[in-house]
């Protein structure tokens, strides 16, 4: 009895099956199998409580925000800006006016590079990313660049997947007018040390622009710790809707940037000779937005942070790591990202045989990867490979469905090797 | 629900293994490129036309098996055919692995082709089957831009 009665500070084990019972779609077949939802770094399944957040605004509280004077539209606002302060929260953002709702982390990132970016940026600056930047933290850059007549810059990174330090420091030149940089890399898993990036940049007044699209799923994230300028990620890649996204944006800078669409709610007040903004953050928030989705986003976030984000990870590192250790024992699989801080998404090839079909195979038992390029091309030519399969965790995930994965790859091995 | 073996047929895995006509002609004069922008296959196709005849035939690229094989059936298909049977294929493949039509009067033969039929239970994969048959089409017309999929 003394032991069980034992005062001791070990964390209670991570229930898995009490979470999975939140997530009605996991609890499918999928082509005779129980479903293994292993897409989790493309989009994670939804929880009841964003569900019925979702379903309780159309079938209660239905109404436009910030301008209608009735009951309906009265509880829609509240709800709305509830989500900015658990958004706030979540973040460990200094104050509410700093987060802005977006489209997703897409959508936020343009709207950095449109406002904050062309605002900084002039011909014969330099705007630096890194090789293990998803697409959309790549383009939108590059579209600047080219107006401005501007140089994208590029950090490479070592064979494990990891930025190589002494070109970061190099590429921090004078020229450079700000830095985006991904927290964690959606093909590979680097969890790249942002603190130590923001720092050297700052060091050197250069603004650093974070892509937190697969970072916010799977460790607690605070921007005033990190430091960084801003900070975007995705609704849906947490739990949440698709379609909604946060971000972070110093006040600082908020304040001076130009607004990025125009419409309605971002402005004080219109006349044909010109027309005063609205304040920050509404002035980033133009038109009618994805009203059920942000109020849906509140109920992700707490939904993670009940999860306790630190107990979500350590269960999904050992995910991560029995998944590795398994794919490694493989005769001709070969992963790819091998970075000692990373999450759990594990990228591979298989010798001689293609993705779509280790995709294909692997759905017949009910197995969901993606199989693809990941929208991160130049990172697939640097491993040589046109790409690859993916598995990426949730909190979610099982080990019993890490051995199905092992088990089913060794199977499409067998059938066309 | 279909079956994987529909679609892994014996006879794709075996082109898929030991793919046919991987190379380029000798005398090709007409080459067209084939580009899958969703999974990255990549294939060029060569052609030795003369007189409206297909001498020779042969492509290179990576692909996945179902992309592979498609293009190794193809080439095998063709060699020694016209043009215009090549554009007659075209369309019935077309047809047949987007499950748009059914044969009609006085279309080819399907013969060892029809292993590709599967596909168009897949509609994942239907992109990966028809690259080469788009990238002939291409070749036969003499273009030089490059053909993609998502087009």
């Amino acid at each position: 009895m003394a032991s069980l009665s034992s005062p001791t500070r070990s964390r209670p084990a991570f229930d898995v099956e009490a979470v999975r019972r939140d997530f009605p779609a996991l609890q499918q077949q999928v082509n005779g199998h129980p479903l293994v939802y292993l897409d989790n770094a493309a989009t994670t399944q939804k929880p009841l409580p964003v569900l019925e957040a979702l379903r309780g605004y159309y079938e209660r509280d239905c109404a436009n925000i910030h301008r209608s004077i009735h009951q309906l539209g009265e509880r829609a606002t509240e709800a709305f800006e509830h989500t900015r302060l658990v958004a706030q929260r979540f973040l460990g953002a200094g104050s509410a006016r700093e987060i802005v709702f977006t489209a997703g982390a897409t959508a936020g990132l343009n709207l950095v590079a449109q406002t904050f970016g062309r605002m900084r940026v002039g011909s014969g600056d330099e705007v630096l990313i890194t090789a293990m930047e998803h697409h959309s933290n790549i383009v939108p850059w590059q579209m600047l660049c080219q107006e401005k007549g501007a140089r994208l810059a590029v950090v490479p990174i070592n064979d494990a997947g990891e930025l190589i330090w002494e070109a970061l420091e190099e590429r921090l030149t004078p020229r450079t007018r700000l830095l985006a940089v991904t927290h964690v890399s959606n093909a590979l898993g680097t969890i790249n040390p942002l603190r130590q990036i923001v720092a050297a940049a700052h060091a050197r007044q250069i603004p650093v622009v974070v892509d937190g699209a697969q970072a916010v799923a799977h460790m607690p994230v605070s921007v005033a710790e990190l430091d960084c300028d801003f900070y975007a990620f995705s609704g849906h890649k947490i739990y949440g809707p698709t379609g909604v996204g946060v971000l972070y944006g110093k006040s600082e800078w908020l304040e001076r940037m130009p607004p990025w669409q125009g419409g309605g709610d971002m402005i004080r007040s219109v006349s044909f000779e010109g027309t005063t903004y609205n304040r920050v953050p509404y002035k980033f928030e133009a038109g009618t937005p994805h009203i059920a989705g942000v109020i849906a986003l509140a109920a992700a976030l707490e939904y993670a942070l009940r999860l306790d984000p630190a107990a979500a990870a350590g269960h999904e590192d050992g995910l991560r790591a029995l998944a590795a250790e398994r794919l490694a024992a493989i005769p001709g699989v070969r992963l790819i990202g091998t970075a000692p801080q990373k999450v759990g998404v594990l990228s591979f090839v298989i010798e001689g045989i293609h993705p779509h079909d280790v995709s294909t195979l692997l759905d017949q038992q009910g197995i969901a990867v993606r199989a693809g390029h990941h929208c991160a091309q130049p990172l697939m030519e640097r491993y040589g490979v046109a790409a690859t399969s993916r598995a990426s965790l949730a909190a979610y995930n099982t080990r019993q469905e890490i051995e199905a994965l092992a088990a089913g790859v060794a199977q499409v091995k067998e059938m066309l090797g | 629900m279909p079956d994987w073996r529909e679609l892994y047929q014996e006879l794709i895995l075996d082109h898929n293994r030991r793919p046919r006509n991987f190379r380029r002609p000798p005398a090709a004069n007409r080459e067209a490129q084939g580009f899958n922008t969703l999974c990255g296959d990549r294939i060029v196709l060569y052609l030795d036309l003369r007189d409206g005849i297909i001498a020779d035939i042969g492509f290179q690229g990576a692909g996945c098996a179902i992309s592979t094989a498609s293009a190794s059936l193809l080439t095998e298909r063709l060699k020694g055919r016209t043009a215009a049977e090549a554009e007659a294929l075209f369309r019935r493949m077309h047809a047949l692995l987007t499950g748009v039509s059914e044969p009609a009067e006085g279309q080819p033969e399907l013969g060892k082709l029809e292993a590709l039929s599967g596909v168009a239970e897949f509609p994942t994969r239907v992109k990966c089957a028809t690259l080469a048959w788009h990238t002939l089409h291409a070749a036969l017309a003499g273009s030089q831009a490059m053909v993609s999929t998502e087009e």
